[in-house]
């Protein structure tokens, strides 16, 4: 009975080791502050109407920033635990962490940094701009957008869970290979919590991809053809239509893995006639494309950054559009460079290698249409400028790095060295990190209302760029010494010790770096008056998203814009702003189903995780019947009349104007390190000193 | 014809959202397609990986997988009717032909409960051996579709009954044909490359 009630669940999973501990204490204070605070600010219900049911494109993507910029720093002290332990493991001492939890550690920052960080900002970008800079009001199907945003939250969730409940994470790798990963070699349940957070936050992924091809290229402004798409549009959708091609597989190979670590099937395993090859084939299948579907919006809006900033029409449209398109259709033939030394025989390891290289050529037409951009154009070096700039040389060296791994005989040397972790992580932050810094720079306006304090910008840019250097160049020579990845102990005859030193110094640098990026909001929130964007243009923008006003009413376009044709909105201001035509607008009631069904999917992940089969089964019913209540309810939209827009258009205009009188003339320089610290000093000061607390 | 264009094509709006509708699904036709693929490439691998014990020309009947894909396309033919019907907006012969639909696709399923029994009965099961994991998956998967499929096209009947046939049902019943084809042109497929294959 209790087997049944409880599957696998008993005292032993409650958290016993000082980090498990430590992560439930820490989530279970988080978790208590937040209701804390809502409850005495009295906010659940203002959260629940505004946020959490919210099927506003713009919410949802400012919940997915906060979300991955939580997971960003969870990540973040992953990494750092990582590099703690390689600097100080050196011959008798063993380092603080047990072999194991060091292999957990890893795997967590793997997945975590993929799937919760790097797609989490990025779909936070698309939900936010697409729809604004393609003149739509909102998303083809919003239910599925606040669907799959809830179901990334219930992945989250599934990977912290086991700090609560089981105290282990998968000590696999990112991508959970097999066999280790099968039920012979991995018995605990870290693996299967891998597969459900992934499982589940992946089905959330594809459904937003088939969103937005649907957004994409059904919900244009007339007039927008294919050929007048700003870039960044052209990247989501070369990313999202990859998106809904490989993250099935990821789906289907996964249910393979459970069925085999549940079910004792042999798809995977050593005996009874598996393969587990054939598990490293599809998982690579997904794992390869999956870091370009990071990668290509951020090309996309590097494209944007860069004409913008140097005041020029892109050099090249088409080329620059052929080259997103060119990336995304060749990363889909690439996967098994990932396994050249796995035995697949010489002309296959031809083919890959050589379409590897290939890869390299529509990249770099990119980084050329670009170059040419700046070309005699006049630049300005604001905040996402600079990260273009740091862009170009850390993905540089990381893209020429990743053609040296491409030629077989030369992986059989680096296969599975420091060499190729150097490599990846000069694409992921270079390209994919970089790219969403600079996209956040660059949008933050359009979605605070004030722009981003570039002093102190400056500065966590440089410690990013420093910390970098400091990391990742000891690890390409590290790997060339031969320091294969993932070591949790080696000897000082090797002379590794330094430049693991180093790399600690460098993660610390960055861990600077990202400090200072959460003080350049909290400056910029506190100069607020000073940097309000009340133009809606504050960078003298290209793209339709800057015709709207900072930030965009929840209904984005008051009037749908006529686009005649590329860089929209910059003819727009040639020939004079159309005067608006005020229409009755249709939009989308606010919905709690995809929370009603994440939170079941949930349950359904744990019930797996933990055989509680009832669980699950319940759950998955209760996801039906969630989803039959939905789809057949015919009420979900409702009108704003024309003359209630217009009176919602006159009220902004009034309060752009009042906003325009009381703003602060804009002196110099924005508050540097100094001045910010006097000021939170004098703040915390003036609240000890008057008990303002009393009034909290 | 007139009534089907006042029925149907109510507004512009609404021809435009039906459109979109009729985009997206086709999109995660083609993901549901992927996944198919992938477990039809596991099969293809690892079919032969019986581990000494009976092969698939051993288990499988022809008769009865034949018996089970005639069902099933005539399932097919019958949710063409019924569209046919829908578009017509002819509520009662929408509810006879998908009601046919509904019977021939739990027939279809019964057949593939009795064979997957049998299989199961006889020690066949699927921790046995490759052949036999990837086999259910695969046509497991398949099954599994046919019933979300019915429980789907019971709870659209149910509702086109009770609600009448608006422009909304004509929409859901477009896309419910849609899958119900897909799953049709997927079996075709699990009976060419599994069933028949293994007498070839």
């Amino acid at each position: 009975m209790k087997e049944f009630l409880l599957g696998k669940l008993d005292g032993h999973a409650l958290p016993h080791e000082w980090f498990t501990i430590g992560g439930s204490v820490a989530f279970v204070l988080l978790g208590l502050f937040v209701v804390l605070v809502l409850t005495r600010l009295k906010r659940w219900k203002w959260l629940w109407n505004e946020w959490l049911t919210s099927v506003d494109p713009k919410k949802i993507g400012i919940m997915y920033f906060l979300a991955a910029g939580f997971m960003l720093v969870r990540g973040g002290l992953d990494a750092i635990m990582i590099w703690l332990q390689q600097a100080i493991s050196v011959d008798g001492s063993q380092g603080y962490l047990s072999a194991d939890h060091f292999q957990q550690v890893f795997t967590a920052h793997g997945n975590i940094m993929v799937f919760f960080v790097a797609m989490g900002f990025i779909f936070g970008l698309i939900n936010y701009i697409v729809p604004l800079q393609i003149g739509a009001r909102d998303l083809a199907s919003p239910f599925l957008n606040t669907l799959g945003f809830w179901l990334y939250i219930a992945g989250i969730l599934m990977i912290n869970m086991f700090f609560l409940l089981g105290g282990e994470y998968a000590a696999t790798g990112w991508l959970a290979v097999a066999p280790l990963s099968g039920p012979e070699f991995s018995p605990g349940v870290g693996v299967d919590y891998l597969i459900w957070s992934l499982q589940i936050s992946g089905v959330g992924t594809t459904l937003g991809a088939i969103n937005f091809i649907m957004t994409i290229l059904k919900m244009r402004a007339p007039g927008m053809t294919l050929w007048k798409m700003p870039l960044f549009t052209w990247g989501s959708l070369c990313s999202m239509i990859m998106a809904a091609t490989v993250f099935p597989l990821l789906t289907a190979t996964l249910f393979l893995l459970f069925l085999d670590r549940s079910f004792g099937t042999h798809f995977f395993t050593t005996g009874g006639g598996g393969d587990p090859m054939m598990y490293t084939n599809l998982i690579w299948m997904w794992g390869h494309p999956e870091v370009y579907i990071l990668v290509i919006p951020a090309y996309g809006l590097f494209g944007e950054i860069v004409s913008t900033f140097s005041r020029k029409r892109v050099a090249s449209y088409t080329a620059n559009v052929l080259g997103l398109i060119g990336v995304s259709v060749f990363a889909l033939s690439v996967w098994l460079h990932h396994f050249f030394t796995m035995g697949a025989g010489a002309d296959i390891n031809s083919f890959f290698g050589l379409m590897t290289i290939i890869i390299a050529v529509p990249t770099t037409v990119l980084v050329f249409v670009w170059i040419a951009t700046m070309y005699k154009g006049r630049i300005r070096f604001t905040n996402p400028m600079l990260w273009f700039l740091g862009f170009m040389g850390v993905f540089a060296t990381g893209g020429i790095s990743g053609v040296m791994l491409g030629f077989p005989p030369a992986d059989f040397q680096l296969h599975n060295s420091l060499f190729l972790v150097a490599h990846f992580h000069s694409n992921v932050i270079g390209g994919v990190l970089f790219g969403i810094f600079a996209g956040i720079t660059y949008w933050f306006p359009k979605i605070a209302g004030f722009k981003l304090n570039q002093r102190i910008g400056r500065y966590a840019f440089w410690c990013w760029i420093a910390g970098f250097c400091l990391s990742f160049i000891p690890m390409y020579i590290l790997g060339l010494m031969g320091a294969t990845r993932r070591l949790d102990h080696y000897d000082s005859s090797t002379g590794w010790q330094p430049l693991y030193v180093m790399m600690l110094v460098g993660g610390f640098v960055i861990a600077t770096g990202v400090a200072l990026q959460i003080v350049q909001i909290i400056a910029s929130a506190i100069e607020k008056r000073r940097l309000r964007d009340t133009t809606g243009d504050p960078w003298d923008g290209r793209s339709l998203e800057w015709a709207t006003p900072s930030p965009a009413p929840f209904y984005n376009f008051a009037a749908i814009p006529q686009v005649t044709s590329r860089d929209a909105f910059w003819e727009m201001k040639k020939q004079g702003l159309p005067k608006p035509v005020y229409e009755d607008i249709v939009m989308p009631k606010n919905t709690a189903a995809g929370i009603y069904i994440s939170i079941l999917a949930f349950l359904a992940g744990f019930g797996f995780v933990w055989d509680i089969f009832w669980l699950a089964g319940l759950s998955i019913l209760g996801i039906i019947i969630c989803v039959i209540v939905r789809t057949f309810n015919e009420h979900t939209e409702y009108t704003i009349p024309a003359a209630e827009v217009e009176k919602l258009e006159e009220a902004r205009a009034r309060a752009t104007k009042a906003a325009d009188a009381h703003k602060v003339a804009d002196t110099g320089e924005d508050m540097g390190l100094r001045e910010f610290i006097k000021v939170v000093l004098k703040w915390a000061w003036d609240v000890i000193r008057n008990k303002r607390w009393r009034t909290w | 014809m007139a009534h089907m264009v006042t029925a149907l094509e109510k507004s512009h709006e609404e021809k435009v959202a039906t459109d979109r509708v009729m985009f997206g699904f086709w999109v995660y036709l083609m993901t549901d397609l992927l996944m198919f693929a992938i477990l039809f490439a596991v099969y293809a691998v690892l079919h032969g990986n019986t581990m000494g014990g009976p092969s698939d020309r051993d288990l499988f009947s022809l008769p009865l997988a034949l018996g089970e894909t005639l069902i099933l396309l005539t399932s097919s033919f019958t949710c063409g009717l019924g569209m046919i019907a829908a578009r017509l907006g002819k509520k009662n012969q929408v509810l006879v032909w998908f009601g046919l639909t509904f019977v021939l696709g739990l027939m279809f399923l019964g057949l593939e409960f009795r064979e997957f029994a049998e299989f199961i009965h006889e020690g066949h099961t699927l921790t046995v051996n490759a052949f036999l994991s990837s086999f259910f998956a695969l046509v497991g998967t398949h099954g599994l579709h046919i019933t979300s499929g019915l429980i789907w096209l019971g709870v659209t009947l149910a509702f086109v009954w009770a609600r009448g046939l608006n422009a909304h049902m004509v929409r859901k019943l477009a896309l419910l044909s849609l899958f119900w084809h897909f799953l049709d042109i997927v079996w075709i497929f699990i009976f060419t490359i599994v069933y028949l294959r293994a007498f070839v």
